[in-house]
């Protein structure tokens, strides 16, 4: 099992990376800081990634 | 960016936590994979597809969906041969690019941060409140999820509905609400706030699908209280949805279709057959809710969603852990996207010192100068077989060899992948190449990867041009294989032509002015000051009345807190004292000049006896809004009619008879179709706290609210289920059959039609209290003044309702609170903390930088006729005066390089960075040749 440490001043960490987690992530780099984005499947975009109409783009891609 | 990834655990204290993550291995190299596809095609396994909600396969190893990021495939341990029985491994020399790997192992990883967002998100109602509805007895019983990758284009069916049962088309669907929500029994108390709203749209869709279908859709109160929402649902009614308010007992076979007993109002038992009931499932508190609660501490509210308080909606106990989204209680994506920026704007201000500290910037090597020759590299993309399978990529890639000006010409694979990438930037060194033209995908997400790629080969970036021969040859001309190869090599004819001609542009940047200016000193408008303070910025606070407060200064209370009065003098005082905030009373905006960074403007102060200019880098509208005074209802005529607010105010007071034996509220008084076509989203809330203020003070007084739908939506389920239990009497009526309020002698009546007895009852009430909606205040002079657009019903028009919800279309411009829409005090904080968050951006970056394909002007070609001036739709252009003659100016800052200005301008002195007259006049050129040839030939 290999063990990372990460340690970065000014970070946050977002933990879930539905449409809430991304735009927050997003906002926070733009607001000067680095960001760790956790979340627990294998893609981001959540719930609403499985919506059609009101997204017809996956528009909340990274 | 860590997927496949678990919190441990959370350590530490605000500006020093330490999380312990665990990333489970995807079993295939993301650097090394680019997403072609063939892995899954090989895989003999299959799995079952979470993403379509079970309704189509997969394989093992998969991705989502197309656009999933990361663009990366994965292996689902669960159902893989090799992982699960060690054998197969048919995917690995399948893999051109050699990414895929069994050997990765799960990681722990240890991440020092300074404060965390929680955004886990809902989680899925249980299966046994389903099943009460014939959900897993019959197929043709399917959630509003599965309906909705039903009916999705890209989805398994390609948006074709049909029952599962036997593959016919539905002709009739029922829609079954509050499945999940408002119901005791499965212990959701609450509303789930978006599934009218989901519901309303699905039925739309499939209505667009097949118009013949018949949709039914029962509800209890149809909550679209948003913005916008009532519009939706009447579009629908018009579209021949049917709404019935009806309770959904029972779903049973009946012959090859669905048998629907329901119970109407009025205590009748109606059946009705369909061939397909959609249950709108509520959105429940995340599986793993108290999981998460116990790593990070947090407390949870009784439906194991976060705890937290009106007044500070998205901080959680433990500080420095703030949430947003739905895990702070079921809400819609506009809502969600909101407390994202309010929570990013939270964490920031918690981390003032550290701003900046960990981003890592990037650099790259000086700009060469391009000198005289031209020396264009073409490169033609395969795109996997997303190209090469329909266009001769071959043959595209050698129709470039003789043109003049390219030295350099290839093929790859994938043109974007990191290989690719690297060989770019070696090639356009090696080749000293000055231009360099790509054929392959859609600039729209391509182009700013290959314009990073020119800047770290030291190009600038404005010397690529891509070519889209994906979607515009391969794509949407598959069936013709040589008409595609065709257009392709006119395409990238044409980029070449243009190529030649491409020069380099400056980057443009415009300093910023580090101050807000923050118009309207209520709730919202503090909210932004204070927000903008911690983020370490200074503000000026316009208020035109004399005191700050707005509207939180009339009420006594709210329904989750009494400590309005409080909490809003404990804010004033934040307000009054922070050095980073000017408030300035009796104060307008009297004239505002500028734009993003940049804006000048004039303040009147003393009621217009004295004026003031302010400079500042951004603008946040939080005008607020008051109590709508309708017409009817004699209010204003006989005294014991009265608004909620005014009853509100009588219920706080001290008078004995403050809360009379019998009260009639009305709702909806002069909202939702008669002065005010909307719906003010707060009133039902508002008319169950004062009955339930009512029943406190005097237990026997007999309150009776006539309503159309109770709105009580969240949490606010619980009062209304309260006033109930507690003797409140609620009677629906219809639009068509509105309660009357007449005098007759001395006495005043209220005669209506009551649904639940069939009939007209006439009473005489001691008072009648009316809802009565709110409208904007000022919004429409404030609207000419900065050139921001409102909606019809004359709230400011977000930029884009669902991603977009605080920012205007104009640049630098911000909304929050009742200017924006009615709403709650809890959702007006988190509202103007997201505006505060957002007016931060461009305050942190200190400068706005400008895409350089912005307009220009020739002063010397200009006449100074002002057409572009009142055609640019952004305010971009400005008419200055030289040499004593007008001439039109490029606001480059606030730009959008549309051209409209260009294409209109008389004497064509306009002309657009990166696609100058010049450029695409020899464009047009390059693509006469051929034809010229071909014409003749024949």
């Amino acid at each position: 099992m290999g063990k990372g440490m990460e340690h970065r001043a000014g970070s946050v960490m977002v933990v879930g990376g539905g449409i809430a987690g991304v735009q927050a992530a997003l906002d926070l780099t733009e607001l000067g800081y680095y960001v760790y984005l956790v979340e627990k499947a294998a893609v981001v975009g959540g719930v609403m990634a499985q919506l059609d109409k009101t997204f017809p783009t996956n528009d909340c891609s990274l | 960016m860590l997927t496949n990834a678990d919190l441990l655990a959370l350590d530490g204290k605000p500006g020093d936590f330490t999380a312990r993550i665990r990333q489970r291995p995807r079993y295939i190299d993301a650097d090394a994979c680019t997403a072609c596809g063939l892995c899954t095609q090989y895989c003999p396994k299959h799995h079952v597809d979470p993403y379509n909600e079970g309704l189509a396969l997969t394989r093992p190893i998969h991705i989502d969906y197309a656009q999933a990021v990361p663009a990366t495939y994965y292996i689902d341990p669960s159902s893989c041969l090799h992982l699960q029985y060690d054998t197969c491994q048919i995917c690995v020399p399948v893999c051109q690019s050699h990414a895929i790997n069994f050997n990765q192992q799960p990681e722990e990883i240890e991440l020092k941060v300074g404060a965390v967002v929680l955004s886990p998100g809902f989680g899925k109602i249980d299966p046994a409140t389903l099943e009460k509805f014939g959900y897993g007895r019959h197929p043709d019983v399917v959630t509003s999820v599965e309906f909705e990758r039903m009916t999705t284009a890209s989805g398994p069916f390609m948006g074709e509905v049909k029952c599962f049962s036997d593959g016919r088309h539905p002709k009739r669907i029922a829609f079954i609400q509050c499945v999940g929500s408002r119901d005791l029994g499965c212990d959701n108390g609450y509303c789930s706030s978006v599934c009218c709203m989901y519901a309303i749209k699905e039925a739309l869709v499939a209505k667009e699908h097949d118009p013949e279908v018949d949709i039914t859709i029962y509800y209890m109160d149809i909550r679209t209280q948003g913005k916008e929402f009532d519009k939706a649902q009447q579009r629908a009614e018009a579209m021949g949805i049917k709404f019935v308010r009806a309770k959904v007992a029972d779903v049973t076979p009946w012959e090859n279709r669905l048998q629907l007993t329901y119970a109407t109002l009025d205590g009748h038992h109606e059946f009705e057959p369909f061939d397909m009931v959609v249950l709108s499932v509520g959105l429940e508190s995340p599986r793993d809710a108290r999981g998460i609660a116990d790593i990070t501490g947090i407390e949870l509210n009784r439906y194991n969603f976060a705890r937290s308080d009106t007044f500070s909606p998205l901080t959680t106990n433990r500080e420095g852990i703030v949430v947003a989204g739905a895990f702070q209680g079921p809400k819609d994506i506009p809502e969600s996207v909101t407390q994202a920026s309010a929570a990013a704007g939270i964490a920031a201000g918690l981390l003032e010192a550290q701003r900046g500290q960990g981003i890592i910037h990037k650099t790259y090597p000086e700009e060469q100068d391009i000198g005289d020759e031209v020396r264009i590299g073409v490169f033609v993309c395969h795109c996997g077989i997303n190209i090469s399978s329909v266009v001769d990529v071959h043959e595209v890639e050698e129709s470039v060899a003789d043109m003049e000006g390219v030295v350099y010409h290839t093929d790859s694979l994938y043109s974007c992948s990191q290989d690719a990438i690297e060989t770019l930037k070696k090639t356009i060194i090696e080749h000293n190449l000055n231009r360099v033209v790509i054929a392959a995908c859609s600039p729209r997400t391509h182009e700013p990867l290959f314009q990073e790629t020119l800047k770290d080969a030291g190009l600038n970036p404005c010397l690529v041009e891509m070519v889209n021969i994906r979607d515009q040859c391969s794509w949407v001309h598959a069936a013709e294989p040589q008409a595609a190869t065709q257009k392709s090599e006119d395409l990238v004819r044409m980029a070449v032509a243009k190529a030649r001609r491409m020069q380099p542009l400056p980057a443009q940047t415009v300093p910023v002015t580090p101050r807000a200016l923050i118009i309207g000193g209520g709730i919202a408008g503090m909210t932004v000051a204070l927000t903008l303070a911690d983020q370490g910025f200074e503000s000026v606070l316009l208020e035109k009345g004399r005191t700050l407060g707005g509207n939180l200064g009339l009420l006594n209370h709210v329904l989750t807190s009494k400590e309005t009065a409080n909490h809003l003098k404990k804010l004033v005082d934040r307000v009054r004292k922070n050095r980073k905030i000017d408030v300035l009373t009796g104060a307008e905006l009297v004239q505002m000049s500028g734009f993003i960074g940049n804006f000048s403007s004039v303040v009147s102060t003393g009621g217009g006896r004295k004026e003031e200019t302010v400079d500042h880098g951004v603008v946040v509208l939080a005008t607020g809004g008051r109590e709508h005074r309708p017409d009817g209802y004699l209010l204003g005529r006989n005294k014991k009619v009265l608004t909620q607010q005014e009853l509100e105010k009588r219920l706080a007071g001290k008078a004995r008879n403050r809360a009379p034996d019998s009260v009639v509220m009305i709702q909806c008084a002069g909202s939702r179709g008669d002065d005010l076509n909307y719906c003010s989203k707060v009133c039902c809330n508002h008319a169950v706290k004062n009955a339930l203020q009512i029943k406190e003070i005097n237990p026997d007084a007999q309150v009776i609210v006539l309503y159309r739908d109770m709105r009580t939506y969240g949490y606010a389920e619980d009062a209304y289920r309260e006033a109930r239990l507690k003797g409140v009497i609620f009677i629906p009526y219809e639009p068509d059959r509105k309660p009357e309020v007449y005098e007759a002698g001395r006495r005043l009546h209220v005669k209506f039609f009551d649904s639940l007895l069939q009939e007209e009852v006439d009473m005489t009430p001691d008072l009648v209290a009316l809802s009565v909606g709110i409208v904007p205040e000022g919004t429409e002079e404030l609207s000419k003044l900065l050139k921001a657009p409102l909606t019809d019903d004359k709230f400011f028009l977000e930029a884009h309702v669902k991603l977009r919800p605080v920012e205007l279309p104009v640049d630098g411009v911000y909304v929050c609170g009742l200017a924006h829409a009615p709403k709650p005090v809890d959702e007006t904080i988190a509202q103007a903390q997201a505006a505060a968050a957002k007016a931060a951006i461009p305050l942190v970056k200190g400068s706005v930088s400008v895409d350089p394909i912005v307009s220009s002007v020739d002063q010397d070609k200009c006449i100074g006729c002002g057409i572009c001036v009142s055609l640019c739709p952004f305010g971009a252009i400005e008419m200055i005066k030289v040499d004593k003659k007008r001439k039109a100016r490029t606001i480059s800052a606030s730009c959008k390089a549309c051209g409209i200005c260009a294409s209109h301008c008389p004497t064509f002195a306009i002309s657009m960075g990166g696609f100058t007259n010049e450029q695409i006049i020899s464009q047009i050129e390059a693509f006469g040749q051929v034809t010229e040839q071909e014409t003749a030939e024949v």
